[in-house]
């Protein structure tokens, strides 16, 4: 007698009585779509009224055009370089605090109080680390560089250990069997296998950080957002308009040649 | 016969690094002393004695956290909002992405195997909506999500809703990228077998695409909330609700106190939709 398979398992037919863990959490979304209308007191009247209508009217017909006088370029040229300076001096603030902080992060490692930090450095947004340098440094771009720094220090050193534990195992294993010792086969074993991915993961962040660094000037951190806000502050629409423009091109840019490296890299 | 060793070929040397690298790296090191100049950094007065004494005053100065019922009740009122601005950000965002991104995504507006019968002057028309998805997405994401707060708040007033609309449009820009990008690579297979039924683009999409995409779909939805959370937070500083905006007031009137515990009560904030995010990434990918 041929031995009897199991049958196989019931598979539940699509469209039958949804499972209870989707009852509950359809229930759950409703009532926290709910809460979270009345919590940001959600006006979609005032939203479509004619006064924001009249609104975004002021400032499509102020903002255009741009203000495109040459001293008003001329002038801008200095906050947007402080900005991409900002951005790039940030980044290697925060490669210098991730790295270490990434590596000692490392599972394999009995350091794990440096994830605590690396979780804290990432938790606080980079506006707030922003200020807290602000008051301690004073105002100017160099408060703006150590907020990236630090926030993005928090970041790296997260995606950093990842990288380094989703590492082919094998050369591991071989190097362990040599009777290497643990730094030697992170350095001879991870190293090598990370290095491409760890480039390319800080090239991604410093594009994040030149539209983070832009807006750190909104609290005296220097570049291009201080621009914004004052212009804004006016109600000088052109001027303002002239400015998203200017951080567009140069987000587009970081963006394009980022890519451009990263493609070569990886 | 005996077994020979093979006899070794020549190793080749390790390609030596190419000009253009070497360019590369001195490139970037200029720009990192330009940078270092630009910036009017320090690291020296940071670290060193002077500016280590100013940090450690400016810390203890932070503490004890102010752990009054009032502020305690700000800080609640303050994460609700924030909490707040982040989900409805984010489910508006979606809601625009999923409008957007099907004109967006070059094999559904008009090119491969659904369009191939397709009529030259509809294409050239759907070409048209798919440059113009195109561009409004990449206008809404390029555009800073304190950028549009500043204008939403211009249009609809204080509070934290403008921030929900800023946090919406701006993400929905990015999301429809990524949405694009992962229907731009689903699988035709399922595609041609249902088109081989008979089956209308519709029914494409419902029965081929759609149990493809979802998946993905959901889970940049949960990566992006989790940044959401974050921006949310300092959405306040436009005036655009939330915990940013008590932080901006604490830290405008020297409050350092009451600025430890709403920073305490953001790290708390994100940590939690931290966990409920990969909490829900498990139960539903």
């Amino acid at each position: 007698m041929p031995p009897s398979t199991p049958p196989p398992p019931a598979v539940p037919f699509p469209g039958s009585r949804p499972s209870r863990f989707a009852r509950v959490f359809l229930l759950l979304f409703g009532l926290t779509t709910a809460a979270s209308w009345w919590a940001a007191r959600v006006d979609l009247p005032t939203l479509f009224s004619r006064e924001a209508l009249q609104n975004a009217l002021v400032f499509l017909v102020d903002g255009f055009p741009p203000a495109l006088s040459s001293e008003f370029l001329l002038f801008l040229v200095r906050p947007a370089l402080e900005t991409v300076q900002i951005s790039l001096l940030g980044t290697a603030v925060a490669l210098l605090i991730g790295l270490p902080l990434g590596v000692l992060a490392l599972r394999f490692l009995p350091y794990g109080g440096s994830r605590a930090i690396l979780s804290l450095f990432r938790s606080v947004p980079e506006l707030v680390w922003a200020l807290v340098f602000v008051r301690a440094t004073g105002l100017g771009p160099f408060p703006g560089v150590l907020a990236i720094g630090v926030a993005y220090g928090g970041v790296l050193g997260k995606v950093y250990s990842e990288i380094f534990e989703a590492v082919d195992p094998r050369p591991l294993e071989a190097l362990q069997a040599t009777g290497a010792s643990r730094w030697r086969v992170f350095w001879y074993g991870m190293v090598p296998q990370a290095f491409p991915h760890l480039v390319s993961y800080t090239l991604y962040r410093w594009e994040c950080a030149i539209r983070a660094s832009a807006i750190l000037g909104f609290v005296g951190a220097g570049g291009i957002g201080q621009q914004i806000e004052i212009s804004m502050r006016m109600f000088n629409f052109g001027e303002v308009v002239t400015l998203i423009g200017i951080l567009v091109l140069m987000v587009a840019g970081t963006d394009a040649l980022s890519l451009r490296l990263r493609r070569r890299l990886l | 016969m005996a077994w020979e060793a093979p006899t070794a070929r020549a190793v080749p040397a390790p390609p030596r690094a190419a000009l253009t690298t070497w360019l590369g790296w001195g490139v970037l090191g200029a720009a990192l002393v330009w940078s270092y100049h630009g910036t009017a950094a320090d690291l020296g007065a940071v670290l060193g004695p002077e500016g280590l004494a100013q940090m450690t005053a400016y810390v203890r100065r932070l503490f004890p956290p102010d752990f009054s019922s009032a502020l305690l009740r700000e800080a609640a009122i303050g994460s609700a909002e924030t909490f707040a601005i982040s989900f409805l950000g984010t489910l508006l965002a979606v809601l625009i992405a999923l409008i957007l991104v099907f004109f967006a995504s070059a094999n559904l507006a008009f090119a491969g195997l659904l369009f191939e019968m397709e009529r030259p002057a509809i294409r050239a028309a759907r070409v048209l909506l798919y440059g113009g998805a195109r561009g409004l997405l990449n206008l809404l994401r390029t555009v800073p999500e304190i950028v549009w707060a500043i204008l939403f708040v211009f249009m609809v007033g204080l509070g934290p809703f403008p921030g929900v609309l800023a946090l919406g449009v701006h993400t929905a820009g990015v999301l429809g990228k990524l949405f694009a990008e992962v229907l731009e690579n689903v699988d035709p297979r399922p595609i041609e077998a249902l088109q081989g039924t008979g089956a209308r683009r519709l029914q494409v999409l419902a029965y081929g695409i759609l149990p493809q995409v979802l998946p993905h779909f959901l889970s940049y939805t949960l990566y992006r909330w989790e940044v959401n959370i974050r921006v949310a937070a300092i959405m306040g500083f436009v005036g655009a609700g939330g915990l940013g905006q008590r932080i901006h007031i604490a830290i405008s009137l020297f409050l350092e106190h009451q600025l430890l515990t709403l920073v305490l009560a953001i790290y708390a904030l994100v940590t939690t939709v931290d966990a409920l995010s990969a909490y829900l990434r498990r139960r539903l990918l």
